[in-house]
């Protein structure tokens, strides 16, 4: 995926020979010219294969017959829009993304507020928590879908075994977790990665909050539901935004836990899956790079307004110091 | 990624502007440039392949016994499946001739070698009675003929289908496999083995979503119980009373008495159940075998195997199998040839069986492995019911009506990769009782018109 530079470099004048150029102009070119190659070589890593990707999502073409590869303007992307399986993706996409970011930035809030008060242990809980954000995805995926979800031998289904042995039931129910509810499957193993994402970022915004401005309001008779209603939440508004727009920005482009708990199956196929399906499975490389396209510009849209929240966060620490 | 063969050759100091347009270049041809292969000097042959066990044994082999005999060194790129296709496609599709060889199956070659991508073996094999051509199991070497008569590709391995299923369990429940059983046959059967032993079922049938997956045992099962994807003017059959028979058939099997979690577990799920004792019988690829008979499994020595369940039909088993195909515009054809006529060749069976056990070798493929003496006594148990699939598979004419192309448990035709991974998807669905058959097979239908307007 390709991110949005903040930086706008001026083009270099070429300074008159033999002559050095003068005062503040030479001075920032000075400062800047380190960084030069870095921004060279990101534009080329990070610019070029998007510009390669646009191009061909201009094209019909299919790997297995590559005579019949010609220019079609835009009927890939009518594609994109039209064809039933892609729009499903879409709504996919947008609904495993909001459920996965407005239950883990709840349940991160929930932990975040628990670990805020001192108590015996709190480090070694704090990096229990953080463990599974750790965890490589596709590992996690497979965590889940089979030591976890297995109907056979799978940690909940022997849960409730056990539970039911407890209480003399002898053939206690057995769900088939991922076929009776795939996509809430998929969501559960991403809520269970990113809740402790959501948990790093609200605490710090928890550990920020001025801690005289707390204790007058306790000397004021503030309850502890009036203390969060009105100073934590305000104060949090913005580590709660940033939250949700990384997470989003993350989720959307989540493959792994589709690929491996349910491949695709089950109405689960979310926009990264199609993509790649298309590309291969389908060979389709044009179409594949034109849905790569909508998900770059959809993508692009959440990061711009997640660049101006932590732009406005920098802001208020630095009118704060 | 696991095997980087290490850049040995690589261009020292390029000048940068060459780079450039090197990298360039790449990104124009959408070129991943994954793999890391060295291209080593002018005799060196480069050779793509998938990264099975049985080909990572051979990359081992090559080094130590073919290169030592010939002098021709060999570099090998290695892939995963899915990688692999698509890199093979794309080289040979530019007949580049970067790669000398690649495995292709026998569900590409028809149309690379309709796209004149694969050099003919015929006047090689002509060449080298040492190779013993007619050893060659007769279904494979129909398979990787095209339809011109020229041979395209020469097998490294081969598979089919048949059933596995546990004869101490069926011993037990006073019941019989028949030498030959009917689907009907094995659905009582499976009623019948179900729930046995606590938390075993009656049957392990793929659900999981995929054109390699659910597709391939489904499919065999609609060509005996009559059924096609396409008649052989192209019309798409899904909606057909036998197509629709067979699909219910097995959902209604797997779902009464198959695994739970069925519609995620394929291949690898159904081997783990078998050799766990969580399923009576399963109907899957000859391969599976000789992981159940494997020393360490818990159910080694307790599996019959009986040849896959058929109706209308004599047989039902499918037919896969990689092989060597070599790239048309190769300039070391000759070189080719040796190292493919070794890959596939007895001796090359003989070398693995005395290095790394007769379970090991890539089997499949030729008449005398099943008669090895050291062969029969490692896979004894399946070895005949496997060579007897194999040779009673019929690409040509797997069903009861006539097909536009050649293939058992898929259709020869390029887009048969996406458009049976979303069959299997509606399937999939169906197997999870979220749709019915019905809804599954008529969105399914329109899928299948689509792909076969292309070819009326």
């Amino acid at each position: 995926m390709t991110t949005t530079t903040a930086v706008r470099p001026t083009p270099p004048r070429p300074a008159p020979s033999g002559k050095r150029p003068t005062g503040s102009r030479a001075k920032a070119w000075a400062t800047r010219a380190p960084l030069l190659p870095a921004l060279v070589f990101l534009i080329v890593v990070t610019q070029l294969p998007f510009v390669a990707t646009l191009v061909i999502s201009f094209f019909d073409w299919n790997s297995l017959k590559p005579d019949q590869r010609h220019f079609t303007g835009f009927a890939n992307y009518g594609s994109v829009f039209t064809d039933p399986a892609l729009r499903d993706s879409v709504l996919t996409t947008v609904l495993l993304t909001a459920t996965v970011v407005i239950v883990s930035v709840v349940l991160g809030l929930a932990f975040a507020l628990l670990l805020d008060r001192t108590f015996f242990g709190r480090g070694f809980v704090r990096t229990l928590l953080i463990t599974p954000f750790l965890i490589v995805p596709v590992s996690a995926a497979l965590l889940w879908k089979h030591a976890l979800y297995n109907p056979e031998y799978g940690l909940f289904n022997g849960a409730l075994t056990w539970f039911g042995n407890l209480f003399g039931i002898d053939s206690m129910v057995q769900p088939e977790w991922t076929s009776e509810m795939p996509l809430m499957a998929v969501a559960a193993a991403l809520v269970w990665q990113w809740t402790p994402f959501m948990m790093l970022i609200l605490l710090a915004g928890l550990q920020s909050r001025p801690a005289e401005m707390m204790e007058a309001a306790r000397l004021d008779g503030a309850g502890a539901w009036q203390m969060f209603r009105f100073l934590t939440l305000p104060h949090l508004r913005r580590y709660l935004e940033l939250g949700v727009l990384l997470g989003s920005v993350y989720i959307v482009q989540n493959f792994d836990a589709v690929f491996t708990i349910t491949a695709g199956g089950l109405g689960t196929a979310n926009l990264p899956y199609t993509v790649y399906e298309t590309f291969y499975r389908a060979h389709e490389y044009g179409l594949a790079s034109a849905v790569g396209v909508v998900v770059v510009i959809g993508t692009v849209i959440i990061a711009t307004f997640a660049l101006r929240v932590v732009s406005s966060l920098f802001r208020e620490e630095a009118s704060r110091a | 990624m696991r095997h980087h063969p290490r850049r040995r050759h690589g261009p020292r100091r390029l000048p940068r502007a060459a780079a450039v347009a090197t990298a360039l270049a790449l990104l124009a041809t959408g070129c991943a440039g994954a793999g890391g292969t060295s291209f080593g000097g002018g005799d060196a042959l480069n050779v793509l392949m998938v990264n099975n066990p049985q080909m990572v044994e051979l990359q081992k082999l090559t080094k130590e016994h073919f290169t030592k005999e010939t002098g021709i060194t060999v570099h090998f790129t290695v892939l995963p499946e899915n990688d692999v296709r698509d890199k093979i496609s794309q080289d040979y599709s530019n007949q580049a001739g970067q790669y000398d060889i690649a495995t292709i199956s026998n569900f590409e070659l028809p149309f690379f070698a309709e796209n004149g991508w694969l050099r003919p073996l015929d006047q090689y094999v002509e060449a080298d009675p040492d190779f013993d051509q007619q050893d060659i199991l007769p279904p494979l070497r129909a398979s990787l003929t095209h339809k011109d008569g020229k041979l395209y590709a020469q097998p490294f391995y081969g598979e089919s289908s048949f059933l596995m299923y546990r004869k101490d369990v069926f011993e037990k429940e006073g019941l019989t496999m028949p030498a030959k059983p009917t689907w009907k046959e094995v659905a009582e059967l499976a009623a019948k083995t179900d729930g046995s032993q606590r938390g075993m079922k009656g049957i392990c049938l793929r659900g999981l979503p995929g054109w390699g997956e659910v597709i391939a045992p489904l499919t065999t099962v609609v060509n005996t119980m009559g059924g096609t994807w396409f008649t052989e003017d192209w019309q798409p059959q899904l909606t057909a009373p036998e197509f629709k028979k067979a699909t219910k058939f097995y959902v209604d099997l797997v779902r009464k008495h198959g695994q739970l979690g069925a519609p995620q577990s394929g291949y690898a799920e159904c081997l783990n159940n078998m050799t766990q004792g969580k399923t009576a019988m399963w109907y899957d690829a000859t391969a599976g075998a000789g992981s159940l008979e494997a020393k360490g499994s818990p159910v080694k020595g307790r599996i019959g195997y009986v040849p896959a369940p058929v109706e209308r039909t004599d047989s039902s088993g499918w037919l896969y199998t990689w092989a060597w195909g070599m790239q048309n515009a190769s300039k070391k054809a000759d070189d080719a040839w040796k190292f493919i006529s070794w890959a596939s060749s007895k001796e090359y069976e003989e070398l693995v069986g005395a290095t790394s056990g007769w379970s090991n070798v890539p089997a499949g493929k030729r008449a005398s492995t099943y008669a090895h003496p050291d062969y029969r006594k490692e896979a004894g148990a399946f070895a005949d019911v496997t060579q007897q699939a194999i040779s009673e598979a019929d690409p040509n004419n797997p069903g009861t009506q006539p097909r536009p192309t050649a293939g058992i448990q898929f259709v020869g035709v390029p887009e048969f990769t996406d458009l049976g991974t979303k069959v299997a998807q509606e399937i999939s669905a169906a197997i999870a009782g979220r749709q019915s058959v019905d809804t599954a097979l008529a969105t399914s239908q329109k899928l299948a018109e689509k792909v076969a307007e292309e070819y009326r």
